[in-house]
């Protein structure tokens, strides 16, 4: 399989905390890659500084073999990477299908004076963008929500309205940061069953997740982070079996009673 | 049927909007003159909506770009320089310049939110004030706190806006002109200003609004986004800014105080936020009560007091804090909100 994305020895200081040491890992085209490690690993400092919300100190990131642009969300977002949040950021006063064609925003180009004008491409392309929005509401499984405000919807269809504006974006890399955090039992076999489907529908995933069973059985491959550093990165059922991950997790050597 | 009765509704609405300066013409010009500033806070306040209503970036020194709008055509139409431009020709300048100057606030902005940027641009207000009143030495630019005087009004196919002219055997005063020319562009920045809240730019406002980050996210490039609802917004207050210079025939620094940004402000919020009919709204409601009051309030208390208590100017002010406290209170997203009655509301005015 080729790969997509290449993190290069990525380091990102706050202050005197040092994050992110020299982290790097290698995703392949479709696959679904996991990035767990315990709270503070710096999972999602590592997820900001490849969504260009942190500007990394150091090293470098390759997307299909092209430098990510330093430090622009809009930038990498075009290059190709969309991505979720840990607590849910949705436009909350817009309906759901407002959110999604928001989304479309990086793949389309009207300006004002078309939008002033209404000239004929700007009306095509504007049912376009409504039309590619209703897809993928449809997709994700919310189309009868489509006309509600994103704020009234249930918390997990505001997850999947989430991922619905993600896709809207046309991203290669789909990063979703604790997809699954607050869900039951029976929404988290939904949001596999999605992620799934993704993947075939040949999308590669970025998961960050706290719920072990889910990663370990979703992921190809996985990557565990601790105090910055990758510990870890390879299929689930080594990883899970490595002693220093063990630790990790639990501290000290408590045998491989655990995860 | 409801085609036929919807288009029966706008034809009485527009004939309505037609005939209003001839009415307001036998209670006294000054109505006109009223209806004509009314509309003008209308242009205003659309202006400001597209930045504090939809785009959520909070501007207390918009009245800043009115001025902007204002000095150009006086400049450019008064004896001050000798100039005599065509208005056709000033408006636009003035919305460039004034959009420039949008611009130009907004760049250094740009990573300032809510109160940090209500302080700055606040500023920025009392800058474009100050120059106004200072740029009169060591070169006589706007002739200081004197302001500019014998300024062109509107002059349309040798057809002069400032006097009386028979038409069909209905007189038109000079001010029931201007409603007509207000008129159009009112139907125009409202078009404007529909047509944007509906388009790719306008939901990339409103995502900026609703979270900035996501929207970063969602790959929005916020910094042109944000500059370009700064310029747009301000380049309203300019055409509007013209428009006045052009019906007063004078500007002078004292009418682009803090308190009618401050005022603009008000109706946008009292109207509704991002809703352009509830902007609307507001503004006329902001604009007649004071009036209405004004003609009111002092025979009222002749007659309930046999003197004058409170001087309506004061009386005005309290009950404008009251009912703005009032609607905070109990409609805090304004009497027509953005999204709830939108369409129903969006229909009968439309």
């Amino acid at each position: 399989m080729s790969v997509l994305l290449e993190a290069l020895s990525v380091g990102k200081r706050f202050g005197g905390v040092q994050a992110l040491k020299d982290v790097s890992l290698t995703i392949r085209a479709q696959e679904i890659y996991g990035l767990i490690g315990p709270n503070g690993a710096g999972k999602t400092t590592f997820f900001n500084v490849l969504t260009g919300l942190y500007t990394r100190d150091s090293g470098d990131v390759l997307l299909a073999g092209a430098p990510l642009p330093l430090g622009s969300p809009h930038l990498v977002a075009r290059a190709g990477i969309a991505r979720t949040f840990q607590n849910i950021r949705l436009f909350g006063n817009m309906t759901a299908l407002e959110n999604v064609m928001v989304g479309r925003h990086v793949r389309t180009r009207i300006g004002m004076f078309g939008a002033i004008l209404r000239t004929r491409s700007q009306r095509e392309e504007e049912a376009a963008i409504r039309r590619r929005a209703e897809e993928l509401l449809h997709y994700v499984g919310i189309a009868h929500r489509a006309n509600d405000l994103a704020r009234h919807l249930a918390y997990g269809d505001q997850r999947r309205l989430e991922i619905a504006r993600a896709l809207a974006t046309e991203p290669k890399l789909l990063a979703l940061d604790e997809p699954a955090a607050g869900m039951n039992a029976t929404e988290t076999g939904a949001l596999r069953q999605l992620i799934l489907g993704l993947r075939a529908d040949g999308l590669t995933v970025l998961l960050i997740e706290h719920d072990v069973k889910l990663v370990m059985g979703l992921c190809d491959r996985v990557a565990v982070l601790d105090y910055g550093e990758k510990i870890a990165e390879d299929v689930p059922e080594v990883v899970q079996k490595d002693a220093k991950v063990i630790e990790a997790y639990l501290g000290g050597n408590v045998g491989d009673s655990s995860t | 049927m409801t085609d036929l009765r919807k288009y029966a509704g706008m034809a009485l609405i527009a004939l309505a909007l037609l005939a209003l300066p001839l009415v307001l013409t036998s209670m006294g010009t000054a109505w006109v003159r009223i209806t004509n500033l009314a509309i003008l806070f209308v242009f205003l306040s659309l202006g400001l909506n597209i930045v504090v209503g939809m785009a959520g970036l909070l501007d207390l020194g918009y009245i800043a770009f009115y001025a902007v709008g204002a000095y150009v055509y006086a400049l450019l139409a008064s004896p001050h320089f000798g100039l005599h431009l065509p208005f056709w020709v000033i408006l636009p300048i003035g919305a460039l310049l004034a959009g420039l100057a949008g611009a130009v606030l907004g760049a250094p902005t740009l990573r300032l939110r809510g109160d940090y940027l209500a302080i700055v641009t606040l500023g920025f207000g009392e800058i474009v004030r100050i120059l106004m009143n200072n740029l009169s030495a060591p070169f006589n630019i706007t002739n200081g706190p004197k302001g500019i005087t014998r300024i062109d009004g509107l002059n349309v196919a040798g057809m002069s806006f400032n006097s009386t002219d028979t038409l069909f055997g209905i007189s038109f005063t000079g001010p029931a002109k201007y409603y007509y020319i207000l008129l159009l562009l009112l139907l125009c920045v409202i078009a404007v200003n529909l047509r944007l809240q509906k388009s790719r730019i306008g939901r990339a406002w409103v995502a900026i609004r609703e979270d900035e980050l996501a929207a970063k996210s969602a790959g929005i490039n916020t910094r042109n986004v944000k500059l370009l609802a700064f310029a747009m917004g301000a380049s309203f207050g300019g055409i509007a800014g013209g428009m006045f210079a052009a019906m007063q025939g004078f500007v002078s620094p004292e009418s682009f105080i803090l308190q009618e940004s401050v005022m603009v402000l008000a109706m946008v919020v009292l109207g509704g936020m991002g809703n352009v009919w509830g902007v609307i709204a507001g503004a006329l409601l902001l604009s007649f009560v004071p009036e209405f009051l004004r003609y009111t309030v002092e025979p009222a208390q002749k007659m309930l007091f046999g003197r004058l208590l409170v001087e309506p100017e004061v009386l005005r002010m309290l009950i404008f804090g009251v009912a703005l406290v009032l609607t905070m209170r109990f409609r805090p997203a304004g009497l027509w909100p953005e999204a709830r009655h939108r369409r129903e509301f969006g229909e009968k005015r439309a």
